[in-house]
């Protein structure tokens, strides 16, 4: 038995034993969905301890230093954690901004201190943070910002306003790109950290096409961040940011196959036998998605080895975005009219239309499909042009 | 185990490219229909692949075989594919052979070492109708003497008019459309009775509609067991469908390159074209489709060699997918090629038609979904 086997057999005989049961059931909407922070409110004594356990192993974010939290695990032991979970039906045990883009960029940039300080904050799920980059005026032109940080010696203060910031009313910290240089666009940027309680923070969330909402309009009204509180270098904000932008974007990817390899089509069984040409549309969403299961994990695993083009995760982000969009469509069409109803106790409360919709955004957060074809084009196809 | 190629399997790619541009290029294929060749392919080339080893890429090493498995048969056919090489290396080399592994010793003895050395060439006689169906096999095989009397006929029979031996599929009971009552039987091409009709194909290669009067052949021809061929057949299709999925992964990058590359040179309005944005989306888009193709095909193959329960979907899910890309591929090839595209001077016509005759053989992509929908209930 190789290392690895040993390693995936003791994983599973760990998980059998310490995942809670009600664990091991599909999530039943978003607010079944542990994102931790200091006001969270648990939905249920096991989701408390199925992260406390998770957290205390490292195994939050499996692939961290032991050190800053994690378990210390390699690429192919996180790839058979993730495998041997996946098989036992395991919910993530946190889902996170600070896993998936904060906690990439401090390894990365973050001084030492820095690390040890926030890290394993993160992987223990007790601070929640949220994502401070786009603003009315800079969407896809994101490095047009405007928020300004005014050097005052120790501190600088923060002026301006973010916009599509996700659950920023219910983060405690921010990661933030701030303008520190008005004559420079790119190396004018700085990325900065601070506690979404310090004074002149104001969060307003936006009501959404699927009635929910998940993102906020935030201002900054003369907010003090402590010097320290910076990643990376003075100005040199958007290096970071763009690192992140390429984290996020493989996270974002993922969701393309949010139903995994498992058979959509197989629930609707009845519904495509009567509608031949839906059934066919079944059919070919059915081809896309394998392929596009095969695809990310081909994706991860030269990723996670050095293999993958830099610029790759834009191309998984294009594809997964735009497969979801796909995959609600054909939900919605197999649902049919009782697919229609936004309130209903047994549609859950339009579960279904209010996904349909929120996955519109998939391809606009994060980079829009165009943007992302633009980078596609240039940086891995090398096309000409500026 | 990484869903990307281990250093062996990028070893075996680093030497096929280079061989197989230098010996089995488009300029090949163009002397092949230019001087109305009446094989094929190229017997020469057959032999290079044999004195390369390739031949026996998927015969166990114990006959005298390579002992690899699918992803390696699928480097060899992705070259295949990329260079547009005229060759019987799918339907030998690679579906024949998976088949041939469920027949007897004796069998198994006569023909590897054949296959290996390029002696010989195996064509695949399955279809009976324009669209792939093996299910509903009709070519009747009734006992008699020793053995088995067949008679029918059998269509799409790639490199069929030169082959040595002919893997038939015939009902030895039940009725058209089932599995169950199918036989598989080795006949030799040169049996009395047997004849073959042969035809050029749009993408140049040589296929024949064989006729089966009576052919008489013993008992030990059966490949496998009586009214069970549909194990072995579906071991070829699954080599066969894959290998197929690999060889259009190949012409379909083939033809992106080659696209790409236009784009860069070609001039309009002051500009390359290349840096028109609504070219460039679609090229990105493009890649994207192909990377998918790219990613499945490498998975099923993965899966196949680890014997994979699930590895037949995904066979089905690979040709579907490859199928999908390559024709766009090649569509927006001809399409960014302007003129260009629509004449015989330019490669990338060529690579359309392989591309049609690939989504072909072995099921299309419409057999292909419609199969996945069904091994899913619906």
């Amino acid at each position: 038995m190789t290392d690895l086997d040993t390693f995936r057999k003791e994983a599973r005989s760990w998980l059998e034993a310490n995942c809670p049961p009600e664990m091991r059931q599909p999530v039943k909407g978003d607010d079944d969905v542990c994102w931790g922070g200091r006001n969270w409110v648990f939905s249920s004594p096991a989701q408390k301890q199925w992260l406390d356990v998770m957290a205390a192993k490292g195994w939050t974010v499996p692939d961290w230093p032991v050190a800053y939290g994690g378990g210390g695990l390699s690429p192919e032991q996180t790839k058979a954690l993730r495998q041997e979970m996946a098989k036992l039906n395991c919910r993530s045990p946190l889902n996170s901004f600070g896993i998936w883009m904060l906690g990439p960029a401090l390894l990365k940039f973050g001084t030492e201190e820095q690390k040890l300080h926030y890290l394993p904050q993160i992987a223990r799920g007790e601070i929640r943070w949220c994502q401070g980059y786009s603003e009315p005026g800079s969407g896809s032109d994101l490095v047009s910002l405007q928020t300004f940080g005014e050097d005052k010696g120790d501190h600088w203060v923060v002026n301006g306003q973010k916009i599509w910031t996700s659950y920023a009313d219910k983060a405690d910290w921010i990661f933030c790109l701030v303008r520190t240089n008005k004559e420079d666009k790119y190396q004018g940027i700085s990325f900065l950290l601070f506690d979404m309680t310090t004074p002149g923070v104001t969060t307003k969330p936006i009501l959404l096409i699927s009635g929910a909402s998940p993102f906020c309009e935030t201002f900054f009204d003369n907010v003090a961040v402590p010097k320290h509180q910076i990643v990376g270098e003075l100005n040199r904000g958007w290096d970071v940011a763009k690192y992140l932008l390429g984290h996020e974007r493989e996270m974002i990817s993922g969701m393309g196959g949010d139903g995994g390899m498992a058979s959509l089509g197989s629930f609707y069984a009845d519904v495509l036998n009567d509608n031949p040409v839906l059934r066919a549309e079944m059919a070919m969403f059915e081809v896309e998605n394998l392929a596009f299961r095969a695809h990310s994990e081909r994706f991860m695993d030269e990723w996670k080895t050095g293999r993958a083009h830099p610029a790759y995760s834009n191309l998984m982000k294009y594809v997964g975005t735009e497969l979801n969009k796909k995959r609600h469509e054909i939900v919605m069409a197999a649902g049919g009219s009782d697919a229609l109803e936004w309130e209903s106790a047994r549609t859950n409360g339009g579960a279904r239309p209010r996904a349909w919709l929120r996955t519109k955004a998939n391809s606009i957060e994060g980079g829009t499909s165009e943007v992302m074809l633009n980078v596609v084009s240039k940086r891995i196809l090398e096309m000409p042009g500026a | 185990m990484g869903l990307y190629h281990t250093e062996d399997q990028a070893m075996l790619k680093d030497s096929v490219a280079p061989f197989l541009a230098e010996n089995g290029s488009i300029k090949q294929l163009r002397s092949l229909r230019d001087s109305n060749d009446a094989t094929g392919f190229a017997r020469d080339l057959w032999s290079q692949f044999a004195e390369m080893g390739l031949n026996g890429i998927l015969i166990p090493e114990a006959e005298g075989g390579l002992g690899l498995g699918h992803v390696e048969a699928g480097i060899v056919l992705e070259e295949i594919g990329r260079n547009l090489t005229a060759s019987p290396f799918l339907s030998t080399a690679v579906a024949a052979v998976e088949a041939l592994k469920s027949a007897s010793a004796d069998m198994r003895a006569q023909w590897f070492p054949k296959i290996a050395g390029g002696e010989a060439v195996i064509g695949l006689a399955l279809e009976e109708g324009k669209k792939h169906n093996p299910a509903a096999t009709a070519l009747k095989a009734e006992r008699s003497g020793n053995g088995f009397k067949l008679t029918g006929a059998k269509t799409f029979v790639v490199h069929g008019h030169v082959a040595d031996l002919l893997l038939v599929s015939a009902r030895t009971a039940g009725a058209a459309g089932e599995e169950a009552g199918i036989t598989l039987f080795a006949v030799p091409r040169d049996a009395a009775g047997l004849t073959a009709e042969a035809d050029r194909l749009v993408d140049s290669s040589m296929s024949a509609r064989i006729t089966l009067d009576g052919v008489q052949v013993d008992a030990d021809a059966v490949i496998g067991e009586v009214d069970a061929g549909w194990a072995p057949l579906t071991a070829l299709l699954n080599a066969g469908r894959l290998g197929a999925s690999a060889e259009l992964v190949g012409v379909g990058t083939g033809a992106m390159d080659m696209t790409f590359d236009y784009l860069k040179q070609r001039k309009q309005f002051g500009k390359v074209i290349g840096e028109f944005q609504a070219l460039q989306h679609r090229a990105a888009h493009l890649y994207g489709e192909m990377e998918g193709a790219r990613s499945i095909v490498l998975k099923a193959q993965q899966m196949l060699d680890d014997g994979d329960p699930r590895g037949e979907m995904f066979v089905s899910a690979a040709k579907a997918k490859a199928a999908k890309s390559t024709n766009l591929a090649v569509r927006e090839g001809v399409q960014m090629h302007g003129g260009m595209g629509m004449t015989d001077a330019y490669d990338i016509g060529l690579y359309m038609k392989r591309d049609r005759a690939l989504n072909e053989v072995f099921g299309d992509l419409y057999f292909h979904a419609d199969k996945l929908a069904k091994m899913n209930g619906y």
